[in-house]
């Protein structure tokens, strides 16, 4: 047996985190609405967001109605597609940008060209670089860095706690767990041509380490193209894939058909699951949601077969 | 010997300039050229108007008001991020369709276009070192540094490799032309599979530097970048009216042309440098804008003949048309973002040059 994503792509279990989710905003957002009242009748700042981890923390800190812009990586919450999208992270146009007037850019390490974002700062408008971190400590050092230049740190504090506590919550059952660590195969893909696996130092590398599981590949760096012997050679027990990826080699069977996979624990088990690619890989504020949605279909996918 | 026509081409190009600005106008104002000096004109000032920012009368005389004080808001986006953009498209245009237009002369091959003679290989691969290996090495570079290091190193990889690739040619195959082609295909082919190595030993983010790379941008442009194109433009352009008079010669074939007295050794030393100086240039600081070497003097030639002298000035009012049409599309199509530049110029000059070739065909 397997998990797959129901139509409007959220498993099962996930719901249950969003539920979840929801009430801890509620309770870190109460003394936000009566700040938010205040500030957003005087303030002026407006910020453009380049980097889908930003902007969800943005939303988090209670701060949307300061952004006037995101990259098109910035997909939740959904709000966050309606607001004007000045393209790709890597390919910004520094007139686009400076046409919303902004007051404050936060961008992500990978956002570029160098040339764009130094004509932004020579135009005076302030740009903010987060370096991009995928592990736990990452994303708290971010949440920290955007409530200061955003003002909210007190919202920063309180969302840093919570999603302390959450972490340890989650994280508690997986480091006392004692059964047998299961190997995971972590596959991205843009196209049906192209299949990479994800080795160490990836971010589908840290949240699988997360998860008390192991990444079946550990001998390269980086993502590499995927080659049968290698993938019989690491026998996964599962196999990983972002949601996205799976539609495009064509869900469970297409990828029960990429080469070697058959002979493989996984293939043979059909042991195959796959979250949304910014859900799972995005290391923002819904870090500890991912997690435990991950620990869960490791654990019900390990259990079925 | 390469070093030494490039200093005595430095040395003695102001007194050239001189003497051959009245012939600088001539070609410049014949019938056709008028209509492409139109056409760039309006192009220029329907891109000035056009673009995220909306702009005023103010921001227009904004420098002249202000009384040394930086420029501020929409007459900033102006003054120093649209117009310099404008102009570099167009002296770009201009340098890749002369480029290009210089190529296929050398090769008597409308087929030919300056990545032939290795410039945007040995840039690439330049650029693909340089984002991961030096990336990788861990070398903490500074900021202020790491702004001119592509370029440079792209700019440096493009003259390298189109030397080296001369010298070889020269050694291998001396004297001739056709050597100097398949030493080329060699030699490309031996740069994509350094290119290749450097993709595979990238991470996830490197690659999509290099892609993004390799796709081209205009972005980077500012003035000082348009004067330096455009001093070298002026000089180049000036040089020309030597070259393109015995390239003629050269359409001949080489052996005849070295029979009417055409030192073939030479003219091929300077095409090479030209194209290396021009389209390295264009290429280390925008990435790779494919197809205006390629076409522009394939639209010239069919408008107006294969003459050497007034095809290389029109091929680059023509280049500079159509990189301003394709940039200006790239940068206003999807505001607040923009889309690759190198998308449009093949949209755009691909149809055009079908249509031109259907017509001619019908005329024969």
């Amino acid at each position: 047996m397997f998990d797959v994503l129901n139509e409007d792509g959220m498993p099962q279990s996930r719901r249950h985190f969003l539920t979840q989710l929801g009430a801890g905003f509620a309770v870190a957002c109460l003394p936000q609405l009566a700040l938010a009242a205040e500030s957003g009748k005087k303030s002026t700042r407006r910020i453009v967001s380049v980097g889908g981890g930003l902007t969800e923390i943005i939303y988090a800190l209670g701060a949307e109605k300061e952004l006037v812009g995101v990259d098109t990586t910035s997909l939740y919450p959904q709000a966050a597609t309606r607001l004007p999208s000045v393209g790709y992270a890597r390919a910004l146009s520094s007139e686009g940008i400076l046409a919303l007037s902004p007051t404050l850019v936060l961008a992500s390490e990978d956002a570029g060209p160098p040339a764009v974002l130094r004509q932004i700062a020579t135009a005076g408008v302030p740009v903010t670089v987060l370096s991009a971190n995928d592990q736990f400590e990452g994303v708290i050092e971010r949440i920290k860095r955007v409530g200061a230049v955003v003002d909210r740190d007190t919202q920063a504090a309180q969302l840093e706690s919570q999603l302390t506590q959450e972490w340890q919550r989650v994280r508690a059952p997986i480091l006392a767990r004692k059964t047998a660590a299961p190997r995971v195969l972590f596959i991205l893909s843009h196209s049906p041509g192209s299949v990479m696996v994800g080795g160490k130092g990836t971010s589908a590398d840290a949240m699988i380490a997360y998860a008390g599981a192991r990444n079946a590949v550990e001998g390269f760096n980086g993502f590499k193209p995927l080659t049968p012997e290698a993938v019989i050679a690491a026998q996964p027990d599962i196999v990983l894939l972002t949601a996205q990826g799976m539609q495009v080699v064509g869900g469970v069977d297409g990828v029960l058909k990429l080469p070697g996979l058959a002979q493989t624990p996984a293939g043979q088990k059909r042991r195959i699951v796959a979250l949304e690619a910014m859900f799972m890989l995005g290391f923002g504020p819904r870090l500890p949601q991912a997690l435990s949605a991950l620990d869960q279909l490791f654990t019900k996918t390990m259990q079925s077969a | 010997m390469l070093w030494q026509t490039m200093m005595t081409f430095l040395i003695s190009t102001p007194s050239r300039v001189a003497k051959s600005m009245p012939l600088f106008l001539k070609q410049l104002s014949s019938k056709p050229a008028w209509l492409c000096w139109l056409i760039l004109g309006l192009g220029v000032w329907a891109a000035a108007t056009m673009g995220a920012v909306t702009m005023t009368g103010q921001d227009w005389l904004a420098p002249l008001q202000q009384d040394g004080e930086p420029l501020s808001g929409s007459a900033y986006v102006l003054w120093h991020l649209r117009l310099p953009r404008i102009l570099f498209a167009v002296l770009v245009g201009g340098a890749l369709a002369l480029s290009g237009a210089l190529t296929q002369g050398l090769f008597r091959n409308p087929l030919a276009d300056p990545g032939l003679l290795g410039v945007t290989s040995g840039a690439a691969c330049a650029a693909a070192l340089t984002i991961v290996l030096l990336s990788g090495s861990g070398i903490e570079i500074p900021s202020a540094l790491r702004y001119w290091l592509l370029p440079a190193t792209a700019f440096a990889g493009a003259v390298t490799v189109c030397f080296i690739l001369d010298s070889v040619a020269r050694w291998l195959t001396a004297d001739s032309i056709a050597g100097l082609l398949l030493t080329g295909i060699a030699l490309n082919a031996l740069a994509a599979a350094v290119i290749g190595l450097c993709t595979y030993l990238a991470t996830d983010e490197q690659l999509r530097n290099l892609s993004f790379w390799t796709l081209g941008s205009l972005a980077g442009a500012n003035w000082t970048l348009t004067g330096v194109l455009l001093l070298a433009l002026i000089m180049v352009f000036c040089y020309l009216r030597r070259l393109t008079h015995v390239m003629n010669a050269l359409a001949l074939g080489e052996a005849a042309a070295a029979h009417v007295g055409v030192n073939v050794r030479a003219l091929r030393i300077r095409v090479i440098m030209l194209v290396a100086l021009l389209c390295g240039f264009a290429v280390a600081w925008c990435g790779m804008i494919g197809f205006i070497g390629l076409v522009a003097p394939h639209i010239v030639r069919l408008l107006i003949g294969p003459d050497q002298r007034r095809l290389a000035p029109l091929a680059m009012l023509v280049g500079a048309i159509l990189l301003l049409l394709a940039d200006t599309a790239a940068r206003t199509i999807a505001i607040p973002a923009e889309i690759p530049v190198g998308i449009f110029t093949a949209l755009l000059g691909a149809p055009f040059f079908l249509v031109l070739l259907a017509r001619m065909r019908r005329g024969v």
